[in-house]
């Protein structure tokens, strides 16, 4: 392992990805300190989602560092090697494996060995089963504990996949479209939600609510066209003459 | 105490049950046939017994499968070769019995090879005419060929449609292989002739029995292991898998490792199945490897309930019963037919499989029973306003 290079918890410095010739990500550099929480907006196509396959290793940049805690060079993982640093993704699109049920859907995503022999001898503990309730308190679905997950409603499906983040214990959540489809109600109460992770964690938030990022009220960083375009509060980036054009148009 | 409770988790009532219905016919069936007079209402004929013991090694190979695919979601076109590989090195074993019996009555060689003019064993063959040499190979041979080639496809992510095409060609390459008179297996006419198995002679009905008995038990043993690893942490990540793999992923979990596990363990059952299916039907060649033998056998899973232990076992016996009903009567010409038809449908009318839908069938009659009990007992709490 080399010697620390940043302060930064997640640090992304000029990365570059190419889909048949299509700049998705052009000379991004992004810094997230650790215990701050980031929204990221921006247009579609600006190359949010992009941005998180790299940092999980879902896809490879072709040029750039991207470095998690300033040791781990994150372009060399695979997906369960990063996992396992403590880096944690929800999906734009809530996926919990729907036939299992709330319970099991949590003590899969819980922190623990991840190799085949000891899940083959695995049994259940006590501290398994505290640390599944207080999920289930948190994200308050302990009343569907036995439900099958796919039997939850696609707000509580959002919860759930945020509570197996939370049972990953990830240094970094990276959370994609949270509150996509979700009541004004539910959205609210997943403001808390975040802001009680964010008490012990990173976390970052790529959203198109606009309501929703206000309410949050963290540093804003806007992407077009796969790079930075202004980073600030959201007030600051709504002002920006940039930011309005790009997303009003000419 | 740890083992018990990996047995409580293991069994539940309807494993139990089932279980305790196949250990039942291991002692049952066998004691029909050589103790009741043939005169006998109860007497079950050695054709009967040996027709379902043939029936109990597919049973075991459709076990092998519902492991990958109904728990995993890995689809094997081919796994009919792992169990002709099985049957081939239980074949070379037998072939070794018969020492100077032959027709050429040479001590070493099997005929086959006399005829061919070969002069010495191949390398491959040796150690075969020890038993407990053989036993190992009818696992391990299986077994080292789906490590390997599981390896590669599950590490290169090679899944779905794909996966199901490479493994049809997988068969079907060995196919042509075992074809060759100079590939040492005995070329189109494969490995027959047997004489006897730990001395005792395949013919012999107390041998029959003997192979129905032990065919029910690896069934018991291949469920009762499907079963412990469906029950644990680690059949709950398989399912996983089959239903988000990039979820699994993203959770931190090597899922080619836990691809790779199944698959292994599914082509070494799927060995024994072909290891006991030899003696009984009394021939190995290479038509076991035909691809068509694979997808019949993941029909049988389907039929059955893809996902559901004793739907496969169920499976596997009847569409075989029904086969040997049909192919045996006027109707022989159209059962290719039948098996197309029933094929598709299951698809259509039956997605769940036979045993799938009595099972959901019941949770979902369950479930309204249960909603109308609380119905009523909030009616009653609350009488008229």
């Amino acid at each position: 392992m080399e010697p620390r290079t940043t302060p930064a918890l997640l640090y992304l410095d000029g990365v570059t990805v190419t889909f048949d010739g299509f700049r998705a990500i052009n000379n991004l550099s992004l810094a997230i300190e650790p215990g701050e929480m980031r929204a990221i907006i921006g247009p579609n196509g600006a190359g949010k989602t992009t941005m998180m396959d790299i940092v999980t290793g879902k896809t490879r940049p072709d040029k750039g560092d991207v470095y998690f805690d300033g040791i781990h060079d994150l372009t060399r993982l695979d997906e369960a090697e990063i996992a396992a640093l403590g880096i944690g993704r929800k999906f734009q699109k809530p996926t919990v494996f729907e036939s299992h049920s709330v319970e099991d859907n949590l003590r899969l995503a819980l922190k623990g060995d991840r190799t085949v022999r000891a899940t083959l001898f695995w049994r259940d503990s006590g501290e398994e089963q505290a640390r599944i309730a207080r999920i289930l308190e948190i994200t308050r679905l302990l009343p569907f504990r036995t439900r099958p997950a796919g039997s939850l409603s696609h707000g509580q499906k959002q919860w759930l996949e945020i509570g197996m983040l939370l049972a990953q214990e990830p240094k970094l959540l990276l959370v994609d479209e949270p509150v996509a489809g979700m009541t004004d109600a539910e959205t609210m109460q997943t403001v808390e939600l975040l802001r009680e992770i964010n008490r012990e964690r990173s976390v970052v938030v790529v959203e198109h609510d606009m309501a929703f990022v206000r309410e949050l009220g963290v540093k804003v960083t806007v992407l077009h066209e796969g790079s930075v375009l202004a980073e600030g509060s959201l007030d600051q980036v709504s002002a920006d003459p940039r930011v309005i054009e790009v997303y009003l148009g000419r | 105490m740890r083992s018990a409770f990996l047995l409580t988790r293991t069994l539940d009532r309807g494993a139990t049950v089932f279980l305790a219905l196949i250990l039942a016919l291991a002692v049952a069936v066998p004691a029909l046939n050589l103790l009741a007079p043939p005169s006998s209402p109860l007497h079950v004929p050695t054709y009967v017994m040996a027709l379902f013991g043939k029936y109990l090694c597919y049973a075991l190979l459709a076990l092998a499968i519902d492991l990958i695919w109904g728990y995993c979601g890995i689809l094997s076109l081919g796994h009919g070769a792992f169990f002709a590989l099985g049957g081939y090195a239980m074949g070379m074993y037998l072939m070794r019995q018969i020492g100077p019996r032959g027709v050429y009555a040479h001590p070493v060689l099997p005929d086959f090879m006399v005829f061919l003019n070969w002069k010495e064993l191949p390398w491959y063959w040796y150690g075969f005419d020890m038993f407990w040499f053989a036993a190992l190979m009818v696992v391990l041979v299986p077994g080292l060929l789906a490590f390997v080639f599981g390896w590669f496809a599950f590490r290169s992510r090679v899944s779905g449609v794909y996966l199901s095409i490479i493994t049809q060609a997988l068969t079907y390459a060995l196919m042509l292989g075992f074809f060759r008179n100079n590939f040492g297996f005995g070329g189109n006419n494969g490995l027959t002739d047997f004489k006897d198995i730990l001395g005792f002679s395949v013919q012999a009905q107390g041998t029959r029995a003997a192979l129905f008995a032990l065919s029910a038990l690896a069934v018991a043993g291949g469920f009762l292991l499907c079963r412990a690893i469906i029950a644990s942490k680690l059949g709950k990540v398989l399912v996983a898998i089959r239903d988000a793999e990039a979820r699994v992923r993203f959770l931190g979990y090597r899922v080619e490792s836990y691809k790779l596990f199944v698959f292994t363990l599914s082509a070494c059952m799927a060995g024994v199945a072909g290891a006991l299916y030899v003696p009984q039907v009394g021939i190995i060649n290479p038509s076991e490897f035909a691809p068509a033998n694979s997808i019949e056998a993941v029909i049988w899973v389907a039929v059955g309930g893809r996902g559901t232990l004793t739907g496969a076992v169920m499976g596997a016996i009847l569409v075989n019963y029904a086969k040997t009903y049909f192919t045996s009567g006027a109707l022989a010409p159209y059962w290719l037919f039948v098996l197309g038809a029933l094929f598709v449908a299951v698809t259509l009318l039956l997605p769940r499989g036979v045993v799938g839908t009595w099972r959901h069938w019941r949770a979902e009659r369950q479930k309204t029973l249960a909603a109308r009990r609380e119905a009523q007992r909030a009616a009653a709490a609350q009488p008229a306003e």
